[in-house]
């Protein structure tokens, strides 16, 4: 059937469609239309008959008839709207008065509302500069809706710390719980393992030089300044900046933030204020919690596969680390919750009414949080090299 | 304030969604304690037109006034206290997922009333029963059908007994007692309360019932094309769409 592509004046073999069109002597076409039409076994296009509208000179008058139509379905009524409309914008009278009266029926009903001009969208597809031009302003205004978000936050927390604010405390705590006591899991599996890793690369490398017992310093140090603040932090940004893009975003296409907002309620301070502050306070918690069942890891690999003595681990440990290594961790884990939470809040807050623009809101929410950390966690190593700390 | 002012003016109001203009040049008053409907085409910016006057979108160009005082030129704190007197039902409730229908009606009022907490409780009972949910104090908006959702909304947005009620599309997806109870309720609060409502609305039998006025968004002239009492249009009005559209069609000669 796929080669039976109809041209002008084939006659179609019975029971399949058949489209004839023939010059008549007035200047008009004449179009015949025959055979079944049904969807899916349809062998005719068509395309050449609509593209005599266009053709110069323009037919005067399309005559539309059926003769011999045996049966029809949207299939028939698709090409002939098509053919109408392509009448209608070369400027062509047609005439389907000898059609069925069920299939003119129809038309008048597919033509009964105009089609809107201004309110079909994406005619034309852009060039490549209008592209760059287009790419460029929507970053620019990604950059200033990220200020104004900023904004917006830095305002909500000082109506917090004026005591003004308006939220809800069992929102805080739930949110708190959420972030913090229900990622232990995840954090344990994930500290543990990283520590594991780190004293397995370390001991092939220092066992050669009979320096087994600096793994103890390795692993401290790279689990309290790197590993366990970087590491919760990519954890928690899938885990809780993805779900806060999805609550808020889904909020946002329901109108509840519209609620919220005509109730004279700040929606930055009711919604985003509680989850800002718990992720702000949860994560050197879970910071801390991940540096001690990572040097633990090590530990375990120490004393099991090392034949170290378990005393002189911690006790190395301890040398090794220093507060200041700590406290670099503990303050980089505080930052990495905040940029979380704004990420994730931020999507969410601005996300479409769709639950397709809640999926990409979700997605971007992580995508940039984990982009944030690393850029951070590298501006962070940068300066204190150059700080000497 | 004096009483020569309207409650709301909307003056030469032009809507655009991001370039595309959506209406124009929209002009119309409501009275005092009247029932006011929105009326339009789908697509004709109806919903558009109730957020602009809710605050939740500026205007392109002209003003919204309430009793003589621009809502839009005013600075957020004015306008802050202006909506406080609005009651907003949005199309599908928008209860707040997270809290029970009881903490959603009792969160206005704990945050702008200083009744004690035993207070909001016999409030938020009160409200509720009013809209037919009695009993329903501790479900969840997912737990409860789409209807019940709006009518919860309903309580909240009728909590701090506001002046100015708006509604958007009250009896979409509601039973047709339940459409017609919302309506005696709507004409009870214009009645008992004073309180002037805005619906957005293209419930005809809805529409007949409850408007004291409307204006009629037309989405192809993009304009506002009538003005006036529904039950008057449908007969009197200069405009063929609308009398078309009041009679569904069905006067029209010739209509399929």
């Amino acid at each position: 059937m796929a080669n039976a592509e109809n041209s002008r004046s084939d006659t179609p073999p019975a029971s399949t469609a058949g489209l004839a069109a023939s010059q008549a002597a007035d200047g008009g076409l004449r179009v015949e239309i025959s055979g079944r039409w049904i969807r899916g076994e349809r062998p005719i296009h068509g395309d050449d008959l609509l593209g005599a509208l266009d053709s110069d000179p323009a037919p005067r008058l399309v005559q539309v008839a059926a003769v011999g139509l045996e049966d029809w379905d949207s299939s028939l009524l698709s090409y002939l709207l098509r053919l109408r409309w392509a009448a209608d914008r070369a400027g062509v009278a047609a005439d389907f008065d000898q059609l069925p009266a069920g299939l003119r029926r129809l038309m008048a009903l597919a033509s009964a509302v105009p089609d809107r001009s201004g309110a079909r969208q994406g005619d034309e597809p852009p060039g490549l500069l209008a592209n760059v031009g287009l790419w460029t302003q929507s970053k620019i205004g990604a950059f200033h809706d990220a200020c104004r978000f900023l904004g917006l936050v830095t305002l909500a927390l000082l109506a917090f710390l004026r005591g003004r604010a308006v939220y809800r405390r069992q929102d805080l705590i739930g949110t708190i719980q959420e972030v913090g006591a229900q990622a232990l899991p995840i954090v344990s599996t994930i500290s543990i393992l990283i520590g594991l890793i780190l004293a397995f690369i370390g001991a092939v490398q220092l066992a050669q030089f009979g320096a087994a017992i600096y793994v103890a310093d390795l692993v401290g140090l790279a689990m309290t300044r790197e590993m366990a603040a970087v590491m919760t932090a990519i954890v928690v940004a899938g885990r809780t900046g993805a779900a806060f893009a999805a609550q808020l975003g889904a909020m946002r296409g329901n109108e509840e933030i519209d609620a919220l907002a005509t109730m004279g309620i700040p929606p930055v301070e009711f919604l985003v204020l509680p989850r800002l502050l718990a992720l702000a306070l949860m994560m050197p918690l879970l910071y801390v919690y991940g540096c001690f069942i990572g040097l633990f890891g090590g530990y375990l690999v120490g004393v099991g596969l090392l034949d170290l003595v378990g005393q002189a681990y911690i006790e190395r440990t301890r040398e090794a680390v220093g507060l200041t290594d700590f406290m670099i961790g503990f303050g980089k884990s505080a930052v990495f919750g905040v940029v979380i939470a704004f990420a994730g809040c931020q999507r969410g807050m601005e996300a479409g009414r769709s639950a397709a623009a809640v999926g990409q809101a979700t997605t971007s929410a992580v995508v940039t949080s984990i982009v944030y950390i690393i850029v951070i966690d590298a501006v962070f190593a940068v300066s204190l090299d150059l700080l000497g700390i | 304030m004096p009483q020569e002012f309207p409650r709301i003016e909307v003056r030469t109001l032009t809507m655009r969604f991001d370039d595309y203009l959506v209406q124009q040049g929209i002009n119309f008053q409501v009275a005092r304690g009247s029932v006011f409907v929105i009326m339009g085409d789908s697509g004709s910016g109806k919903s558009m037109l109730l957020r602009h006057m809710v605050g939740l979108m500026p205007p392109a160009a002209g003003e919204v006034l309430y009793d003589g005082e621009s809502f839009w030129a005013v600075d957020d704190g004015r306008r802050a206290a202006i909506a406080r007197r609005f009651g907003v039902l949005f199309q599908g409730g928008a209860l707040w997922t997270s809290m029970t229908l009881a903490e959603n009606v009792a969160l206005p009022l704990a945050q702008y009333t200083r009744l004690s907490p035993r207070e909001i409780d016999e409030m938020v009972s009160l409200k509720l029963a009013l809209v037919g949910l009695r009993g329903f104090e501790q479900y969840y908006p997912s737990q409860i059908s789409g209807g019940m959702r709006k009518r919860a909304g309903l309580a909240r947005a009728m909590a701090l007994d506001p002046d100015i009620l708006f509604f958007d599309e009250p009896s979409a997806g509601l039973d047709p007692l339940s459409s017609r109870r919302l309506d005696e309720l709507i004409l009870e609060l214009r009645d008992s309360l004073g309180a002037t409502v805005v619906v957005v609305s293209h419930e005809l039998a809805s529409i007949f019932t409850i408007a004291d006025d409307s204006v009629f968004l037309d989405a192809e002239r993009r304009t506002a094309v009538a003005h006036g009492d529904p039950r008057r249009l449908r007969h009197q009005c200069a405009d063929a769409k609308v009398r078309e559209f009041l009679a569904r069609g069905e006067a029209a000669a010739g209509a399929a």
